[in-house]
């Protein structure tokens, strides 16, 4: 074992009077320098993940609007989700704003959901906010729940006639997309 | 196994002496790559290869998991797949050149430490096992390389998978049976394109598994050391950590300098343009070559022209490409000389550098250049002093040779005294 000790000593390397080696700063210095490479070559492996430029080149849709009737709803699709535009009749915008903004879980007045000049053009996203089903109530004939919205099958959430969240388990009204009417009869969202 | 100096692992922190009773992961490190591995002191650079060899492979496997998320094995859409990932994927650019340039430089490395190993004997007693698994590595190496390739489904992909499983037509009676079968198909199409991606994912964790034997069947002996001379005690060897994690963290940054300078600047250097042109069942291109990494055996395979005592050419170069590799397995035995190291063996060593490496270097230039004269008969040649070298002058060499005197020890090579090793004054 002794020869070890001193063989061991010997490449060590001279030790200053503050008790640090020479080779520590090198030690310190190459560890440093992997680890900084190391971190750098994270980001295209984590990046990679996410979506591709195709699919981001594929983020906006337009949608004509001018064969919705009155009390119809269509479904369209935006980033690979339904979206829902319903025309609304006089009798559902009526509904909707007749509810108390203070007793909503979500509170947001009908006006705040759709573009001014367009009261009657509710367009959100067909995803129900609490874990992603498509809610009922676009279709001809579906269920419209409880307040005349949209209701969702899988957990029971009832979204009413603004799409804002009235009953069950969703956390907030159904989602808005940016949208923007280029024209008076379309859509341009996202 | 290990030398009875080796250093004893001994946790201090409690948390590590429970894991050290129920699961003892970080012995097993700190016995295999940390300081409990007592390793001949006197290794040079030529050692580095193995280590650069499992970083490699952790490479591909980690770049390739990655490819494989945005790829998909439809023939229809493979191609359009391929460019998907250098056009669009974030990165992908990166991930694939360097999916594409780390299959090439795993190639050279594994030849440099399979060269390393023909130099140094490495493959003789008590090391055979490792050498015979080092040739399966090479083998399983050469099988996803090729699978690989054909999977951007480009020219190249597709001519070479047609040509490659048109090796095993070359089998009597059921060659050609076998080949449908292999293929899935008459050619190469949404069958053998969907297998060969299954395979090519498949076999890199099989090689990572022949790699964990590789390094166990290494440890029982130790490592070889330049002077061929077994370790005799403590004095010849050093920890392997902090000794060669740092020898090798060393070699390490100048290969990836190597690397990286491929990846970014040279990306398509060692590729062909041809596989930029989607696969094309009515066309061959000109000249179809493999990849670099397979030019030595390919032109062993096109250097037999004619049929030899009735057996046909095709099956002959078939044989002689299989049997350039397989004779390595019997290296061991091929080669008696009791003396290891090319350093003291001097008619061996003039063979080595004279006959065999010249020889690999021809077969490497005839294999990327066209099935033409002269290429071809030089190529004729250089395969038959390849097997000359292996099955006869090697046998010969070891039987005549005088081998000139070795060090009594590692450490005696190192320092030209053993107990000099007590008596070096620190710095």
């Amino acid at each position: 074992m002794t020869e070890t000790t001193v063989t061991a000593n010997s490449v060590e390397g001279a030790e200053g009077t503050d008790g640090v080696r020479r080779r520590d700063f090198i030690n310190v210095a190459a560890v440093s320098a992997a680890g900084a490479g190391a971190a750098v070559v994270l980001l295209p492996l984590i990046s990679q993940m996410a979506p591709s430029a195709d699919v981001l080149a594929e983020s906006s849709t337009e949608v004509d609007v001018s064969g919705i009737e009155v009390g119809q709803a269509i479904k369209a699709v935006f980033r690979k989700q339904p979206l829902f535009v319903r025309r609304l009749t006089p009798k559902e915008i009526e509904e909707a704003n007749a509810v108390d903004i203070n007793s909503l879980r979500d509170p947001q007045t009908l006006a705040e959901r759709t573009k001014e000049g367009h009261l009657d053009m509710l367009i959100t996203m067909g995803v129900c906010t609490h874990l992603g089903c498509v809610p009922l109530g676009a279709g001809e004939g579906e269920n419209k729940g409880p307040f005349g919205g949209y209701f969702c099958p899988c957990h029971g959430s009832a979204y009413d006639t603004a799409a804002r969240i009235r009953q069950g388990p969703a956390p907030k009204n159904l989602e808005v997309p940016p949208y923007e009417f280029t024209s008076d009869t379309v859509v341009k969202v996202g | 196994m290990s030398f009875p100096w080796a250093k004893e692992y001994t946790p201090q922190h409690p948390l590590m002496r429970y894991l050290d009773e129920k699961l003892p992961v970080p012995r097993l490190v700190y016995n295999a790559v940390g300081g409990g591995y007592p390793v001949p002191r006197n290794l040079s650079y030529m050692w580095n290869f193995g280590v650069l060899a499992g970083f490699c492979l952790v490479l591909q496997i980690v770049t390739g998991v990655i490819l494989a998320m945005h790829y998909s094995a439809d023939s229809t859409i493979a191609f359009a797949k391929t460019e998907h990932i250098m056009r669009d994927v974030n990165w992908g650019w990166l991930l694939r050149y360097a999916h594409a340039n780390g299959a090439s430089f795993f190639f050279v490395v594994v030849y440099l430490h399979i060269f390393r190993g023909f130099f140094y004997s490495s493959y003789k007693a008590p090391r055979e096992m490792i050498w015979l698994l080092g040739v399966v590595i090479f083998l399983l190496m050469m099988a996803t390389a090729f699978m690989g390739y054909v999977l951007p489904w480009g020219q190249m992909s597709f001519w070479g998978a047609k040509v490659i499983t048109g090796l095993f037509s070359a089998i009597p009676l059921v060659g050609e049976p076998l080949q449908i079968w292999l293929l899935g198909g008459y050619a190469p199409d949404d069958a053998a394109l969907n297998r060969f991606f299954s395979l090519h994912f498949l076999l890199p964790f099989v090689i990572a598994a022949v790699v964990i034997l590789h390094i166990w069947a290494l440890h029982i002996p130790g490592s070889s050391n330049p002077t061929g001379v077994e370790v005799k005690s403590e004095s010849d060897t050093v920890p392997f950590h902090p000794y060669y994690t740092a020898k090798d963290g060393y070699g390490l940054g100048v290969a990836l300098l190597i690397y990286f300078a491929f990846v970014f600047f040279l990306p398509n250097y060692l590729g062909h343009p041809d596989n930029y042109i989607e696969a094309n069942p009515l066309s061959t291109p000109a000249h179809i070559v493999p990849e670099w990494y397979f030019w030595p055996f390919y032109a062993i395979l096109r250097s037999f022209t004619a049929d030899f005592l009735s057996i046909p050419a095709k099956l002959m170069g078939v044989l002689a490409m299989f049997a350039a590799i397989l004779v390595w397995f019997f290296l061991p035995w091929l080669d008696k000389s009791p003396v290891r190291s090319g350093h003291y063996r001097p008619l061996f060593r003039k063979f080595f550098w004279f006959g065999l490496i010249p020889t690999m270097a021809v077969l490497f230039y005839c294999g990327g250049a066209p099935a033409e004269q002269p290429y071809v008969m030089i190529a004729q040649l250089a395969t038959a002093y390849y097997f000359l070298h292996f099955l006869v002058i090697l046998p010969i060499i070891s039987s005549i040779e005088r081998p000139e005197p070795l060090p009594y020890s590692i450490t005696e090579a190192v320092l030209g005294k053993d107990e000099a090793a007590q008596l070096e004054p620190a710095e």
